[in-house]
């Protein structure tokens, strides 16, 4: 019998960011909030 | 649907001028892109998380401060930012290697302390006066030969000369010898192992 010995690679259908990741990018989005000032720019976080 | 009709260009002024569910919308659409690609590069999926939400932390930090030129497509500069964190990840773990030890093989598996702990010195020191009492428990003939044998590594021959009997005698004692120590530690329950 002829053995076959390339591994069939798994199938990855769920290569997809955790749901905590992407909430927590947007909450990120939503907190941080750039203050022009002259020409400077100052990132604030306003959880 | 109705979604994918509009464009990336266009979701990303929506979401410069405000509109927070336009990142939101963008990061569903080319997450599983993004993410694969970098899969395909460090194969950990915590690393890949990890890589992931940096890679959009510089796109949100990027695209607030309006430094973002539509001069190429959405998509190829999240690869590039994307890119560019999973070389940095690179350069930083050749800086300081670490241990991988998620993977079936561990290194210390094959490396192990040789000096005995306190523990082990307890059980060895044990073990060995386990051994000589057995010892003291055989005949004189076979004592005799088994601790010339182990104990002062002599050959049987020199067994032989020293005892004065020939040397399939020698042989046979220890054999003998070795026999009834296995059976006294059968007997008692002895336990000979570390």
């Amino acid at each position: 019998m002829a053995k076959i010995y390339s591994n069939v690679s798994p199938k990855n259908n769920n290569l997809k960011p955790k749901d905590e990741t992407i909430s927590f990018l947007l909450n990120y989005s939503k907190a941080l909030s750039v203050i022009n000032y002259n020409k400077l720019k100052f990132e604030a976080l306003l959880n | 649907m109705k979604k994918e009709l509009v464009q990336d260009s266009q979701l990303v002024s929506n979401y410069i001028n405000g509109n927070e569910n336009a990142l939101s919308i963008l990061i569903e659409r080319h997450k599983q892109r993004i993410y694969s690609f970098i899969y395909s590069k460090v194969y950990d999926r915590d690393v890949t998380e990890d890589i992931f939400q940096d890679t959009f932390i510089k796109v949100i930090r990027t695209l607030k401060r309006g430094k973002y030129n539509e001069e190429g497509k959405f998509l190829p500069w999240v690869m590039r930012i994307a890119h560019n964190l999973v070389i940095d990840h690179f350069r930083k773990n050749k800086r300081m290697p670490k241990f991988d030890n998620t993977g079936e093989f561990s290194i210390f598996s094959v490396l192990s302390d040789s000096s005995l702990n306190a523990e082990k010195t307890i059980i060895k020191d044990q073990v060995e006066s386990d051994v000589r009492r057995i010892i003291e428990e055989l005949p004189e003939d076979q004592k005799q030969v088994l601790l010339m044998r182990m104990y002062q590594d002599m050959s049987f021959k020199e067994i032989s000369e020293r005892t004065g009997v020939s040397i399939n005698t020698a042989l046979g004692r220890m054999r003998y010898a070795l026999i009834n120590m296995r059976k006294v530690i059968d007997q008692n329950n002895i336990i000979l192992t570390n």
